[in-house]
């Protein structure tokens, strides 16, 4: 049944092809290594793309049932892409008690998605971790790589207005 | 093969790989907290700096010392000054701070961090005079302390050179006005503004210690694990090697003898730091004991608790001691191969780890014929995928063999049948961190600190309402109120302290009126919590407790693998009903329900995560009841209420 869900190995792109092939070939000797390969192929597209599984299915000899056990039971997998901006709301204890609940809260309303979720344009992608390490700067948003501590909902908008802005200049340009 | 003696091997690679010696650095802590807090642009502003001033001066990187509270730091020697330790500073700031330390060599106001290593004794002149004010009320005063110590030197001593410098932290806190003299660090507390003349006259001008001014208590920390943390370059093996890294692997190839490795671990008294508190010894004999063709020992580096970062600093800032103590217990149990189970969510803790892997591998103290002893053994990385049921050992060890983390039933244990069915030993990252610091130092010098059966020091991770949030390292027997008080200078704006919740999603909390207990696995247990991975919460008064067992149960609902009823099913409807009471719309059978489902659910559930799961609400019904009465007498009304006042609490804190 799974082999007729494959589309024919010249149907995919090769690049894709490439990766899987080196990436099996890296892990083919290490026990295990199914979680090691999903791990690189996230890396390189931010997603583990269908295809991707696909074709690592059938290198590996293994069901896609399989590999779809894996990624949907570790949150760390995504199954679709990010949008442009990330946001992550950091809602470990130290962070939860001094309000990252609404910061949250305040996210999900200005930008109409619920954590883990893309808005349509794909410009945001808001998702929630646990404590980053700075606790000391609770509550703290990591926002595209950049981390900023001290946050209130109030602080939430302007955030925002200035990736929208950047991306307008950038369009304009 | 040829054997070589392991000691002399390792003296020969540290003499190859000594690190070189400059006469000026500059050292920035680049552990993720730095990093968040702006270490990387510090880096570049620095780099910078060094170039347009053509300053001979090194840049080197370190992990955190754990000052959490004061990053980004910098750590800058001069030709003729000793090391200082600067905090919260800013790449703006960085350029001033920089150019008076080196070049004009002179100790910048605002930023420097005192050494906790109080001098009892005046035996060189001081050159300089560290001020503070820590008596936390209105008005710092430290400047004024500060011109008030100019004028009187002016006037007591024109000729002298010395110069008073404000201080950013002294490790002393509400103690008045705290006076360090330097190099001796003669600490002086309560200085009043009538003071400052006889200090400049008696200890300034004729080199004597105030007594009656003197601060005389010893620093409550003690630093075993961390014992290299921010003292060196994580990335570079030669560093690590000059602070003795590997020392205690190497006397323990030259005995020859797992056993005497095994026998001073249980001597040591360690236990494991991941959460359990297993006789660390105790398990490596379990693993010894069975015969099989391989065997595999494991550090779990999936660190859980959502509010902790102890390993992760460990590993950010030594990753060569836990390395060295994977190949301990891999030497100790018989495996010839390791693995370091890490969270994916750490990508600067994997990158130093695979660096440390490379490093040793290529020096001989990792694949075959390690140190010339005869003995083979490797490791390398497996990631985790964010699943905080993987920390569980039966859950990781089917992690690292490629499959969903569910748990599975033990017995059979790791011992005995583990990996690929192997015997495998697992242990966390800071009883790794432990064990090459006891094979060094010897199992006496370790069980030296510690009460009871709690030997040794642990690492906590303090956070929450509290002053200095930040990693301490204690003797075991430490009170909680010390390390909340004297350590990490008290709870933020003077709240009142309500409790400190430890051992995360599996611990529970000690109120106040217990903070004196000294911190022990059995006596934390008694009060209802665990000791845990280290994790420390403080709440004060304005927090509520329902809502923070709500927060860790729904953690552990959210966490769940469903594999069984107990967990699955009874998570689930705990938290529904903990909801409805927050709501207000919760009844006194609510209460009872909650305590049968807690019942089952530590008798039932299949591996740790849901036996634990009831504690942070069995704790708070414990010791805080009166807050779920009042939701449930007080209703809608109330629960509004309540939910506004947490929000004004919350605005209050971002506004001070
Ligand atoms: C749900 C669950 C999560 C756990 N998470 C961790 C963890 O993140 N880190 C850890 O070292 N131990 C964790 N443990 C404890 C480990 O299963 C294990 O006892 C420990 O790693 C053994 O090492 P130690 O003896 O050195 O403490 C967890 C246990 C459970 C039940
Ligand atoms: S107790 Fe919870 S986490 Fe553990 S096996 Fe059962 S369902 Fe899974
Ligand atoms: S809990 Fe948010 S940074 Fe630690």
């Amino acid at each position: 049944m799974e082999a007729a869900t494959l589309p024919p190995l010249e149907e995919m792109d090769e690049t894709t092809r490439d990766e899987i092939e080196t990436s099996v070939a890296k892990w083919k000797d290490a026990e295990g290594n199914l979680i090691m390969i999903l791990h690189e192929i996230q890396n390189r597209h931010g997603y583990v793309p269908r295809a991707s599984s696909l074709l690592l299915a059938r290198e590996m000899n293994i069901p896609l049932a399989r590999i779809y056990e894996v990624l949907t039971f570790y949150h760390y997998f995504r199954l679709v892409p990010q949008g442009d901006h990330n946001i992550t709301v950091c809602n470990g204890t130290a962070c939860y008690l001094k309000g990252s609940g609404r910061l949250l809260s305040e996210l999900e309303k200005q930008l109409g998605i619920k954590d883990g979720e893309t808005t349509e344009d794909r410009m945001f992608h808001l998702e929630t971790v646990r404590c980053i390490g700075c606790c000391g700067m609770a509550p703290a948003l990591v926002v595209d790589k950049k981390t900023i501590g001290k946050n209130s909902p109030m602080d939430i908008p302007p955030i925002l207005e200035k990736i929208r802005q950047q991306e307008k200049t950038h369009e304009d340009q | 093969m040829k054997t070589n003696d392991p000691l002399q091997e390792l003296a020969r690679l540290a003499s190859e790989n000594k690190p070189e010696t400059f006469e000026q650095w500059l050292r920035i802590g680049m552990d993720s907290g730095g990093i968040a807090a702006g270490a990387e642009r510090l880096l570049s502003a620095c780099r910078k700096l060094v170039e347009d001033h053509n300053l001979p001066c090194e840049i080197q990187k370190s992990g955190s010392y754990g000052y959490a509270y004061l990053d980004p730091l910098v750590e800058i020697k001069s030709k003729s000054l000793p090391p200082v330790l600067y905090g919260r500073v800013t790449p703006e700031k960085v350029s001033s701070v920089t150019l008076d330390h080196l070049s004009a060599e002179k100790l910048a106001d605002d930023h420097i961090i005192a050494s906790r290593q109080y001098g009892t004794a005046l035996t060189d002149p001081t050159q300089s005079i560290l001020v503070l004010d820590t008596s936390c009320e209105e008005g710092d005063k430290t400047k004024f302390f500060q011109s008030s110590f100019q004028d009187e030197i002016a006037s007591k001593l024109p000729d002298s050179s010395l110069s008073v410098v404000r201080a950013l932290d002294m490790g002393i806190y509400h103690e008045g006005l705290v006076v360090q003299l330097l190099p001796s660090r003669v600490t002086y507390t309560n200085v009043l503004s009538r003071d400052i003349s006889r200090i400049v006259t008696t200890s300034l001008g004729e080199n004597k210690v105030l007594k009656d001014l003197l601060w005389t208590k010893p620093d409550p920390q003690c630093r075993i694990v961390l014992r290299n943390c921010g003292l060196l370059d994580p990335e570079h093996l030669g560093e690590a090697l000059a602070r003795g890294t590997y020392r205690g692997l190497a006397k323990a190839l030259a005995k020859n003898s797992p056993d005497e490795a095994i026998r001073e671990i249980e001597e040591s008294g360690l236990r494991g730091r991941g959460g359990a508190g297993f006789p660390t010894g105790l398990k490596w004999k379990l693993t010894r004991e069975p015969k099989a063709d391989r065997k595999f020992v494991i550090c779990n580096a999936d660190e859980g608790d959502p509010g902790a970062f102890m390993d992760r600093s460990i590993l950010e800032g030594d990753p060569h001691a836990v390395l060295e103590g994977l190949l301990i217990a891999g030497y100790a149990v018989g495996a010839n191969k390791g693995y370091f189970y890490v969270r994916a969510e750490y990508p600067l803790a994997i990158q130093r780890i695979q660096k440390a892997l490379e490093d040793a591998r290529q020096c001989g103290l990792l694949g075959e014929n390690i140190l010339g002893s005869g003995w083979s053994f490797d490791a390398e990385i497996r990631l985790g995928a964010g699943a905080f049921v993987c920390g569980e050992e039966t859950a990781l060890i089917a992690s690292i063999e490629g499959c969903r983390g569910s748990p599975s039933p033990r017995p059979p244990y790791p011992s005995v049948e583990g990996l690929w069915g192997y015997p495998t030993c697992i242990n966390n990252v800071e009883t790794l961190a432990a064990a090459p610091w006891i094979l060094d130092h010897g199992a006496e010098a370790y069980a030296q600190h510690g009460t009871g059966s709690s030997r040794g020091t642990k690492v906590f991770a303090v956070t929450g309402k509290v002053q200095n949030a930040q990693l301490v390292e204690v003797p075991m027997g430490t009170s909680v109120h010390e390390i909340i008080y004297p350590i990490c200078g008290g709870v933020q704006d003077q709240a009142h302290i309500k409790g400190v919740q430890t051992g995360g999603p599996s611990g529970g909390i000690i109120p106040e009126n217990k903070l004196e207990t000294p911190v022990t696995y059995e006596n934390l247990m008694q009060l209802g919590s665990i000791m845990g991975s280290g994790g420390m919460l403080v709440m004060d008064e304005r927090d509520c407790m329902v809502d923070v067992a709500a927060f860790y149960l729904k953690f552990c609902v959210d966490e769940s693998c469903g594999k069984c009823a107990p967990c699955r099913v009874g998570g689930y409807q705990m938290l529904q009903l903990l909801l409805k009471i927050t709501r207000g719309r919760g009844s006194v059978e609510d209460i009872k329900q909650i305590e049968r489902i807690c019942q089952s659910m530590q008798k039932a559930s299949l591996c740790g995560l849901g036996q634990t799961a009831a504690n942070p609400i069995l704790s708070t019904l414990r010791y805080f009841r009166d807050e779920y009465i009042a939701y449930i007498e007080g209703g809608t009304a109330y629960a509004r209420k309540r939910k506004k006042l947490l929000s004004q609490g919350e605005s209050l804190q971002q506004a001070s």
